[in-house]
């Protein structure tokens, strides 16, 4: 499903060259659920964005679902996107003037789905989340943990293949946060591949797959 | 993406960010109602003039001393002055077959006094043609007599003000005021009347032609206004002026024949040009308010910066953001734009009601530019935030740097 082979991201910083990611190679496997784990600055989001086709590389190649997406346009990058990959972000990133359900629809309207479809479709994601009550809540008249499953729903209401979660829990308090893993956990044992970002070693272990980085390396 | 979807996120973020928006269209549509009033302002003074004009009737031409055209190189040192026209000119005109009827129009200011009343107004010395020539109405008595022009009897006719000012109700006929140093006897009141180009009767005294060059003793005659048997000799008529003058003026070419046509394409080639600069001026409005929509677009791609992210993360390719963008920016012009056509209408309607004898009426062509310049400007101020946005880096603008 994903295949990194020798690839490197470098950034700069002031004067310093920082390596973002150093000569990853990498294999995941669809349905898998990777935990990506290490201190902060490692290179874990970076990874979880270059997988999540949102950054260049600099080096190396990288396959999704056995294309080569280095050599893509922009407009299929978006496509890509759109049709193959989920965000799940720390801060939610709903748009705060949007209802839930509208926020939920908005990958689905930027597609150009059908307006009956689109409401289908969101009305399955919002019961399979429980969130049918709080269709017509904005952002601010939710809880945390209300916000990250608005957030859940968008990300996979396009059915992705992969879904990307970057330090979901982060924001949330303890209780919400394991709710979220479960749920992220769900949807995982329904096929979707879940790489999941977090510092916290006890959600990271619930993993079937860890990987641990250090200064942009995948420690062994 | 559908274009009311698009259509639907663009009033979204605008009522999302609601005094800023407000601003927007109030300076898109005093721009827009500033192009309609200041262009119907100049739209209205040409129809105003052409009314007046066409009031005078079509088939006449004015006689004046004097050629109007300049022919280049400097004037003669010797200052060569035209011939006056005379009295014995306007009846020499009054030969020509194609001629109808011929007044002169001597004018001058003088001091008209009834007992201790005085008051200074000008005075038209004329014919009793020009009772038919300008389509005068009497309110009491009669106009000038029909008499030889070279006869200077001592009468006179009032206009409705100055009979007011002088007599106030009480019936001036047969009474004898003085118009500067000579005296002569009030024979008729004119009825009021609307300003007929730049001869205001209402405030004046109308005297034989002789009589009123006795009073500021000149023998010359101010212009000559001439009626063509019909709209079809006009040439013919102005013509046999010119030969007719030449004739008496040892062959001398040294009048000018106006025809209303001339005077009239004059006027309204003056007022369209002021029209269109009074619109240009106007139009630079409609250019601060797209400088503006720029200014609150770019804002507004500073402040979603996180939402733009959030669409590329989603699948949004660089043409869609750029067209939600656009869409946004031609929204706002586009409504600011029908906000001023409905505003710069109504106050055109609300000026016209204080107004009834001007014509406020914005020409077609300054409501159509005006909407179109805004739809214009809205695009082109809203293209550069649009751009801007669209080469936003996700992940920089996913984690808000």
């Amino acid at each position: 499903m994903i295949k990194l082979d020798h690839v490197s991201r470098t950034f700069q910083v002031g004067d310093e060259l920082v390596h973002g990611l150093d000569d990853v190679t990498l294999e995941i496997k669809a349905g898998e659920y990777v935990s990506i784990m290490g201190p902060s600055g490692s290179g874990k989001s970076t990874l979880l964005n270059a997988i999540g086709l949102l950054d260049q590389l600099d080096k190396g190649h990288y396959f999704l679902d056995g294309k080569d997406t280095t050599e893509l346009s922009e407009l299929e990058l978006a496509k890509t996107r759109r049709e193959k990959i989920g965000f799940v972000f720390q801060i939610f990133h709903l748009i705060p003037r949007l209802t839930a359900a509208e926020n939920i629809a908005l990958p689905l309207t930027l597609a150009g789905v059908e307006h009956d479809e689109r409401n289908e479709r969101v009305n399955t994601a919002l019961k399979s989340l429980s969130l049918s009550d709080r269709a017509h809540h904005r952002p601010d008249q939710l809880s945390g943990g209300q916000r990250q499953r608005v957030a859940i729903a968008r990300a996979v209401v396009t059915k992705p293949l992969v879904l990307l979660a970057d330090e979901p829990t982060g924001n949330l308090d303890h209780a919400s946060g394991v709710e979220v893993i479960d749920i992220l956990e769900a949807l995982n044992q329904q096929g979707i591949t879940l790489l999941l970002v977090t510092h916290d070693t006890e959600l990271g272990e619930r993993a079937q797959r860890i990987i641990h980085m250090m200064d942009g390396k995948v420690l062994p | 993406m559908y274009l009311n979807d698009v259509i639907q996120f663009a009033f979204r973020a605008m009522h999302g960010a609601r005094t800023r928006t407000y601003l927007t269209l109030l300076a898109m549509a005093i721009g827009v109602a500033s192009v309609i009033l200041l262009t119907s302002l100049g739209e209205g003074a040409r129809l105003y003039v052409t009314q007046q004009f066409s009031s005078l009737g079509t088939n006449l031409l004015i006689v004046l001393p004097g050629r109007s055209e300049t022919t280049g190189g400097m004037p003669p040192m010797t200052g060569e002055t035209p011939r006056d026209l005379t009295l014995q000119d306007v009846m020499a005109l009054q030969r020509s077959y194609h001629i109808k009827e011929v007044t002169p129009i001597v004018v001058g200011a003088a001091p008209v006094s009834y007992q201790q009343m005085e008051r200074e107004v000008m005075i038209t010395g004329t014919t009793a043609s020009l009772f038919s020539i300008r389509e005068l109405r009497m309110a009491r008595g009669q106009f000038l007599p029909e008499q030889e022009m070279t006869r200077a009897s001592p009468v006179c006719v009032l206009g409705h003000t100055l009979q007011k000012e002088l007599f106030g109700n009480a019936s001036p006929l047969g009474k004898w005021v003085r118009v500067g140093g000579y005296r002569c006897r009030v024979i008729g009141v004119l009825e009021e009347e609307g300003v007929g180009l730049g001869m205001d009767l209402s405030d004046s005294v109308v005297m034989p032609a002789a009589s009123a060059q006795t009073l500021f003793n000149i023998n010359s005659v101010f212009r000559i206004l001439v009626v063509a048997r019909s709209q079809e000799v006009m040439e013919k008529a102005r013509q046999d002026i010119i030969d007719i003058i030449r004739a008496r003026h040892e062959g001398e070419d040294d009048i000018t024949v106006l025809s209303q046509d001339a005077l009239l394409s004059t006027f309204d080639r003056i007022l369209t040009a002021l029209t269109y600069s009074l619109g240009g001026i106007a139009a630079v409005s409609l250019l601060v308010a797209g400088i503006m929509i720029m200014n609150v677009m770019l804002v507004a791609a500073t402040q979603r910066t996180a939402e733009i992210g959030l669409l590329k993360a989603l699948g949004a390719p660089r043409r869609q953001i750029m067209l939600l963008f656009l869409t946004e920016s031609a929204c706002l012009s586009m409504i600011g734009a029908l906000l001023g056509l409905i505003f710069g209408l109504g106050a055109n309607q609300v000026l016209q009601l204080y107004f009834p004898d001007f014509p406020f009426q914005a020409p077609d062509w300054a409501l159509w530019s005006a909407v179109g310049i805004a739809l214009f400007t809205g695009l082109l101020f809203g293209l550069l935030p649009a751009r801007h946005a669209a080469s936003l880096n996700p992940v920089l603008a996913l984690s808000g740097r």
